[in-house]
């Protein structure tokens, strides 16, 4: 069912997290081409496709629920909280699995990525004309070579949906 | 020793473990607020349990340290090292008491008049420190002795008598804390072997276990389903194994959360005792099964319900004393509360004998608060009037008083019992009391569920809510009907409200056309008094699955309990019945209320009798009550075995002798045959037949009466002659013994014409049997004779039925009864006013010449060997003739 991260174990790199507090780690993932960015600590696991049950009258944003040995996690697909267009039918995704609230959710992605360690110095808050939506759950971004890395608030992103506007 | 005694031990001993630690500490800082409050608050326990428990003494050494600890806590005494001394006295003689009660379960004679002296002095602020003088402590040792010695005296003359000082008559006059302390060390050993016996674990540890073996259940079922496709492989055994592992596994963590529901039941005698002396009533509470286990999770949410609805009955139920004299009721009001189990269930009945429900009263509250009008009303039953107590914010008390009438009772009662799965019954009658019973699921965690799938999704239905169901086909007369887009089918004769599952949960696949109704399944469901159907595509098996909460982000979406894996690894969502009933519109007034009864109290003549049609040998229909059957299976032919001329089968792990209906139901030794299952006490008997028509809900009228074995007659049924199977005929003809407890004699054949022409107007009779088994037996037998018959189940129930004005010719009773039997029930019967002259027939298998006189002597006129039908028509001709009870 699931397929082992393709990315170095997250357990690995939180001894480099706790170095020093002028760096973070982040496993970057990729959603319709722009790279994201999400605070190792927060993630779970990794997979691959796996069969998901849909949830009748769910909020749109959830795309079902699934079996992560033998706990049940809700599948919330990212594209759709960021108003994106959905994946193509063929095209594979993965989704990273987070725990919040005690409570464990897969984001449905397009792909993962490696894990980053940046420096603070590199943080800058939201551009002030970024997208709304993007906006509410993004806590800021990473100026990278030649792309920005924007992290994504994970707390915010399934707060979002606990009450739809 | 009591149970509720060695939780006290268990909690007392470990508050006073936690103390030694601090008390260290008091010597340093006696004046620590927060340790004197702890002390404080242990003595306040332990003085309010003693006295429910009825430990006196340890209840007034408790209560006068308890004066004395308030002082210090409240700060106008300050702690000194003397009074420190004077708080682990008190301590110590608190631990004495408790291992004495713990060795013997009493509490130690003996007094603590000294202990007690000293702390009252203090409390009242005359002691040697408080009043300035600086009086040794000696003075107030030497005094109290005296009197003290004395005290034995009274108390146990025998001490004085043997001469020779016991353990109790001594201690108290040397009470300096080195003394008892001896006396705690020498029990030291004993202290805390109860406390030992018994492992305090956090609930959420429990919580914890019981989720992972849920895991390790779902695992087992997993791999089970793999193993049955490949049964070669060498996994077959350790899986068996693993298997009943797994399963005692389980039973063993279900039974960590089971608690008696007495815990939830403790703190009722006090309300009631508080709730009497405040309303100046006289009130008995009775409790019966406390030892009845549930899961702890339940108990938890039925307390609120239980206390408060305890509460109403003897608040609104339990009248004050004068006017239960006026009314020729005892003096004190009885609350009965009974728990006990029911196949699966746990049954809780609160029942008062006060003034019951006020019809008039209720009637005009409807009116006033717009929820019917008054031609609606006047239309209900009173079971339909009562069912509006569970109304929000209706309350029929004159007015509110501390303990009940707020108006925000029953409904929310009601609500928090349907909430876990549980129901609600009420049973009143104005005048006599009234009974709420509580049915409620043994546990939470792990429940039996059908799955059903619709719109490609599947899901579970909780089978609690599960009544029936049904395979419509358009073509056939069981087709879906709509009203504008509302979907209805008729069920034996009635509308049954349709939600398609479809629509509701906006799966959208197809959209669902009168035509896009064939071949679905409706699921007839019930909630409370609501029955509703649910059209679904398909439906697959049931299975126990482990209800496991939605996420946070998902809870507003109320059609759903929860969610679960199932053995095969998908996860699926369990509709909640309830919810579902909400939102499709639920008038939450069960225009059924009517059915609930008439399932239990009713069985007339006039009413439909369920009836299964089925076809054997020949094409004419053939019916036999449904009731009856226990259940229809379908049945391997090959898997029919032959011993000493009989046919067997095993069946679920015994062997059931099978009967072909006729000689001419064809067997061959290939494929599959219907069988009707006919199961009474532990034997079961299969008939075969060769295909079952249908289930009708239809009146047994009895057309041709024929002298053919094993027919009551012909009736018509759907429009067509239907022969009506006397069952009795086939089960004796296999089991001699079949109904050995019953009566021995093989049944005579009787020309039952004769007596339905002969009677004018039908005689009423009534049938008292607890084995539904027979009540559906006899009941055709004695239409067929032409008598109108009502059975009931229980002689509780026939006794209401008397106090309802109900009137009849002769009362059948059978002697083995649970509750009551035959005998009280007759002797009831003779004392009552409406039925004292009704001639009573004892139908029995117990017929010793001792029995037969005790029911004569109770008020039996006739006393019959049971399932002799020859003999009972004759018996109740004869007795119907002779009029009335013959004292």
């Amino acid at each position: 069912m699931s397929t082992h991260p393709a990315t170095p174990a997250p357990q690995h790199s939180q001894n480099v997290g706790s170095v020093s507090s002028t760096q973070k780690d982040f496993l970057t993932i990729d959603i319709n081409g722009q790279k994201f960015g999400i605070p190792i600590l927060q993630v779970q696991d990794v997979l691959g496709e796996i069969k998901v049950t849909r949830i009748p009258l769910a909020p749109p944003q959830v795309s079902g629920s699934l079996n992560l040995r033998g706990r049940i996690v809700t599948a919330i697909d990212v594209r759709k909280c960021l108003g994106l267009p959905t994946l193509e039918e063929n095209k594979k995704h993965m989704s990273v699995v987070v725990i919040h609230d005690d409570e464990l959710y897969s984001l449905i992605i397009d792909k993962v990525g490696d894990v980053l360690t940046l420096q603070e110095k590199e943080f800058e808050q939201n551009p002030a004309t970024l997208d709304i939506t993007w906006k509410s759950v993004s806590l800021g971004v990473y100026r990278l070579d030649g792309e920005i890395l924007v992290i994504l608030d994970v707390p915010k992103l399934l707060l979002s949906l606990q009450h739809p506007n | 020793m009591d149970d509720l005694i060695v939780e006290f031990l268990t909690e007392t001993n470990e508050s006073l473990q936690e103390l030694d630690t601090d008390l260290i500490t008091l010597e340093q800082n006696p004046n620590d607020k927060n340790l004197i409050s702890k002390i404080f608050r242990l003595m306040h326990t332990i003085k309010g349990t003693c006295g429910f428990l009825g430990l006196p003494r340890l209840e007034t050494v408790a209560h006068r340290a308890e004066n004395v600890m308030g002082r210090f806590r409240d700060g106008n005494l300050e702690v000194t090292p003397e009074y420190v001394s004077l708080i682990l006295e008190s301590l110590d003689r608190v631990r004495f008491l408790l291992g004495h009660i713990e060795a013997t379960s009493t509490e130690p004679e003996g007094s603590d008049a000294e202990l007690i002296e000293k702390l009252d002095s203090v409390y009242e602020g005359r002691d040697a420190f408080q009043s300035g003088g600086t009086a040794p402590p000696q003075t107030e040792k030497e005094t109290p002795p005296s009197s003290e010695l004395e005290m034995p005296s009274f108390d146990d003359v025998r001490t004085l008598i043997a001469d020779q000082p016991t353990e109790h008559t001594t201690e108290p006059a040397i009470t300096t804390p080195a003394a008892v302390k001896e006396q705690k060390e020498s029990k030291d050993s004993t202290e805390s072997a109860i406390a030992n016996q018994s492992l305090r674990v956090n609930v959420d540890v429990l919580e914890n276990l019981m989720t992972m073996v849920s895991e390790l259940v779902l695992t087992r079922n997993q791999l089970m389903q793999i193993a049955r496709s490949d049964k070669d492989s060498g996994f077959v055994t350790p899986l068996q194994r693993l298997n009943h592992v797994v399963s005692d596994l389980q039973e063993g963590v279900m039974k960590t959360r089971m608690q008696p529901i007495g815990n939830a039941w403790a703190k009722l005698p006090r309300i009631i005792r508080d709730l009497s002396m405040e309303l100046g009533k006289k009130i008995d509470l009775v409790m019966t099964g406390q030892d009845t286990e549930l899961d702890r999770q339940v108990l938890d949410m039925i307390k609120d319900p239980l206390t408060h609805m305890v509460r109403n009955s003897g608040d609104h139920g339990i009248e004050p004393p004068a006017d239960r004299i006026k009314a020729g009721k005892p003096e004190t009001g009885t609350v009965h509360l009974r728990a006990y189990h029911e196949g699966g269930h746990i049954i809780i009945e609160i029942a008062d004998d006060g003034r019951g429900l006020p019809l008039e009263k209720i009637k005009k509250k409807i009116i006033q608060n717009g929820l019917a009008s008054e031609e609606e009303v006047a239309r209900m039953s009173p079971q339909q009037i009562q069912q509006y107590i569970f109304h929000a914010g209706f309350s029929t008390a004159d007015k509110v008083t501390s303990v009940s009438g707020r108006g925000v009772g029953m409904d929310v009662v009601r609500t928090n019992i349907e909430k876990i799965g549980g129901s609600i019954e009420m049973n009143s009658i104005e005048g006599k009391g009234s009974t709420f019973s509580i049915k409620i699921p043994l546990t939470l965690a792990i429940v039996s569920s059908l799955i059903v799938a619709v719109g490609g999704e599947r899901f579970a239905i909780p089978q609690l809510a599960v009544r029936e169901l049904v395979l419509v086909s358009q073509k056939s007369e069981h087709r879906i009907e709509m009203i504008k887009d509302t979907p209805v089918f008729r069920l034996r004769e009635k509308l049954l409200p349709l939600v398609s599952l479809n629509d509701l949960l906006k799966l959208g696949n197809n959209n669902a056309l009168s035509s896009g109704f064939d071949h679905k399944y409706i699921i007839v469901t019930q909630v409370g008094g609501y029955s509703f159907g649910l059209i679904v595509d398909q439906v697959f098996d049931t299975e126990e699955i482990v209800v496991k909460p939605v996420a946070k982000i998902l809870k507003d979406l109320t059609l759903f309990s929860g969610n679960t894996i199932l053995g095969d690894g998908s996860v699926i969502m369990i509709l909640d019945p309830g919810g579902i009933a909400k939102v499709t519109g639920e008038t939450s007034m069960p225009e059924d209320s009517d059915a609930t009864t008439s399932s239990s109290s009713a069985l007339t003549s006039e009413t439909k009798t369920s009836l299964l049609l089925f076809t054997a040998g020949d094409d004419a229909p053939k019916a036999v009550p449904l009731s009856i059957i226990s259940r229809l299976e379908n049945i391997e032919l090959s898997t029919i075995e032959q011993s000493d001329g009989q046919m067997l089968v095993q069946y679920r792990g015994t062997l059931m002798p099978l009967i072909p209906f006729n000689s001419s139901v064809t067997l061959g030794s290939e494929g599959q045959k219907p069988l009707l299952v006919f199961a009474d006490r532990g034997k079961s008997v299969g008939i075969i037949v060769d295909s079952i028509i249908d289930i009708r809900e239809e009146v047994i009228d009895i057309q041709v009466s024929r002298n053919k074995p094993g027919l009551v007659g012909s009736a018509i049924i759907s429009g067509k002659a239907t022969e009506i199977i006397e069952v009795m005929h086939y089960l004796n003809s296999v089991h001699g013994d079949w109904f050995k407890d019953h009566g021995d004699e093989p049944y005579l054949q009787q020309n039952a014409a004769e007596s339905v022409n002969g009677k004018p107007l039908p005689r009423k009779i009534l049938l008292v049997d607890d084995s539904p088994f027979f009540r559906n037996m006899l009941c055709p037998v004695l239409t067929v004779a032409g008598y109108d018959v009502v059975a009931v189940e229980s002689p509780i129930k026939a006794l209401e039925l008397s106090e309802r004005g109900d009137k009849f010719d002769l009362i059948i009773s059978d002697i083995e009864m649970p509750e009551m039997n035959g005998f009280d029930f007759a002797t009831k019967v003779r004392s009552s006013k409406e039925w004292q002259n009704t001639p009573m027939v004892a139908m029995t298998s117990h017929s010793t010449p001792e029995d037969i006189d005790h029911g004569y002597k109770s008020g039996f006129d006739r006393y019959i060997a049971k399932f002799d039908r020859e003999t009972l028509l004759d018996t109740i001709n004869r007795t119907l003739a002779l009029g009335g009870h013959q004292s």
